[in-house]
């Protein structure tokens, strides 16, 4: 599956309402668009589908221009190669899961067209659901429909329109370990949109927050919320630094999983996988614990040695965000504003940050 | 009993049926999906065969079909026969006089269909084509089953405009529904009874499999 180049989007229109947005999506990664309801991240994903048509549109991928209004090209939906995870998963009613994936893949010699859809029907774990029909699904497996006829055309780009939105929390949560499971099988570009921040800490690679119709911050995961800097995020969330980690050793007789991510070295309970597993990672704020001295006798695992890069408030007046520096790699530490006083805590101050290995949330 | 009323009848409805469907499901699909100005006024259009008399009608075709209008005089240049009181003016006539029974349950059933699943179709590569074959036409089927049953008990029941346009000549324009009423003028009560009867019967089967067909496709859902 080749073609699955850098997604360039670029919108503007006056109405129905007013929007422009720019950005980029690197080969492979999972760009999260994330912004409030009706901030206009679903029309960016009709755009590059091509199902909407602004008034100024480019969106090329790979170096091919699907939408250029500036030229007039404009490559009608059907023919870029797109799947689309719908928000209700728009599975056609009258067809079995079967029959929609074979609807999806399209024109091939018979024998290949049926090793395809029992190659996506093991990918999905639909195996036994194959002679279904919607009706008779619950939303989890839907879900699961929807993203197997979506990856049916091998698409270079993966669309997901909020493809939490309509299961409970439960569900949620093994539904994104799906994803993020399928994400390691199959090399595709993912543009997913969200409301939920969650989904972005879990699986985005890089974000692009959305607001009012235009583009409030992007950048990589990592680097946004390790600097505490995605807008309309505080005060409804505990700052938090999302990253990749890799498995660097497995410690059975501890039951314990040495990360790495740059310079961190984390121990956390038990990740499953191989060495160079590579595992999401969020570190609370309020997790991270700050000493200016090597402290004993304590049930903790990772003391790393940290410089402050700065001290910002938090939230509350006697609260204080302190952003530290681990190598080339950056934590967040929620500290009161008593605390910075008695360590001295300033830019550039050496301190040592202490994280309980169960703080670190990993997610794999 | 007249059978070449009836057949004569049957082979009208069949036909309207045949001709209609395409055409009905074309102009449904545009009410359904297009937007446009004054959507109000085209539907009212489209169903005023339903509340006009059916002498009005046929007064209005017969003028638009005779011989001083210029359809009547391109057909007749072309058949070498009048429109007017032949069995291809009845059925144009019947064409337009059953439009809104076949246009109307078939928007309702396109309409229905939520606008996310014609996108999924596109993005599962279907071009517009297809996606009417693949999903448009299996999901509108019970709203198509309802227009060709209700466009064809229609035409056998149609009086007034055929009166109008076709007149009563035997095997060209005399239908089941003129034939009864020839045969009450003349005083031969038996037969119109079995003809009402036969009439009756047709009419109540067609309803009958459209409504089995239309469940049975809900069900299927």
């Amino acid at each position: 599956m080749d073609g699955s180049g850098e997604l360039q989007v670029r919108l503007r229109q006056a109405a129905p309402f007013p929007m422009s947005i720019e950005f980029r999506a690197p080969p492979g990664s999972v760009t999260a668009l994330f912004g409030p309801s009706g901030s206009g991240k679903s029309t960016v994903l009709r755009a590059i589908a091509g199902l909407h048509r602004a008034d100024n549109a480019l969106v090329a991928c790979g170096g091919q221009r699907w939408t250029d209004t500036a030229t007039g090209a404009f490559l009608p939906a059907h023919r870029r190669p797109v799947g689309f995870v719908f928000q209700d998963y728009a599975l056609f009613p009258h067809l079995t899961v079967r029959e929609q994936l074979a609807l999806a893949i399209g024109h091939r010699p018979p024998g290949e067209r049926d090793a395809r859809i029992e190659a996506l029907l093991a990918l999905a774990r639909l195996e036994r659901l194959a002679g279904r029909k919607p009706a008779a699904l619950s939303g989890g497996e839907q879900q699961r429909v929807a993203l197997a006829r979506a990856l049916a055309r091998d698409p270079a780009v993966l669309l997901l329109d909020e493809p939490f939105a309509a299961v409970d929390w439960a569900l949620r949560e093994s539904l994104r370990h799906e994803l993020a499971t399928l994400r390691r099988q199959v090399s595709l570009t993912v543009v997913l949109v969200t409301h939920d921040f969650d989904d972005v800490a879990k699986l985005a690679s890089h974000l692009v927050v959305i607001e009012r119709g235009s583009v409030s911050a992007a950048g990589t995961v990592a680097d946004l919320t390790s600097r505490n800097a995605v807008p309309g995020l505080s005060g409804a969330r505990e700052p938090a630094v999302a990253l990749d980690a890799h498995v660097v050793a497995q410690d059975p007789a501890r039951r314990l999983t040495h990360l790495a991510a740059g310079a961190l070295r984390l121990e956390v309970p038990a990740v499953p996988g191989p060495v160079g597993t590579v595992v999401r990672i969020q570190i609370g704020a309020r997790e991270v614990i700050l000493a200016s001295r090597r402290p004993e006798g304590l049930s903790l695992h990772n003391i790393l040695d940290a410089r402050v890069l700065a001290v910002e408030p938090g939230g509350h007046e006697a609260l204080r965000l302190v952003h530290l520096a681990v190598g080339d790699a950056r934590l967040l530490s929620l500290v009161t504003a008593d605390a910075v006083r008695a360590l001295g805590l300033e830019r550039g101050a050496p301190v040592l940050a202490l994280v309980k290995a169960v703080a670190v949330e990993a997610f794999a | 009993m007249d059978w070449t009323a009836l057949t004569l009848s049957i082979r009208l409805g069949l036909l309207t049926v045949v001709l209609l469907l395409p055409l009905a499901f074309v102009l449904a699909r545009w009410l359904a999906f297009g937007r446009f100005r004054g959507r109000g006024f085209v539907e009212a259009l489209f169903a005023l065969p339903l509340i006009l008399p059916p002498t009005v009608l046929g007064y209005y075709l017969l003028v638009a079909f005779g011989r001083a209008s210029p359809l009547g005089q391109a057909f007749e240049a072309a058949l070498g026969h009048p429109l007017v009181f032949s069995f291809e003016g009845l059925l144009l006539a019947s064409l337009l006089v059953n439009l809104p029974f076949a246009v109307q349950p078939m928007q309702n059933a396109l309409a229905a269909i939520p606008p996310n699943l014609r996108d999924a179709a596109r993005c599962c590569g279907l071009s517009p084509l297809a996606t009417i074959r693949r999903v448009e036409l299996p999901l509108a089927l019970p709203g198509i089953a309802t227009a060709a049953v209700l466009t064809f008990a229609h035409t056998l029941g149609e009086f007034g405009v055929v009166l109008m346009v076709g007149g009563s000549i035997p095997g060209e324009t005399r239908t089941i529904a003129i034939a009864i009423y020839d045969r009450v003028q003349a005083f031969d009560e038996a037969s119109a009874g079995v003809m009402a009867l036969v009439l009756l019967t047709l009419s109540l089967f067609a309803l009958g499999i459209t409504n089995t067909l239309a469940r049975r496709m809900v069900h299927r859902h």
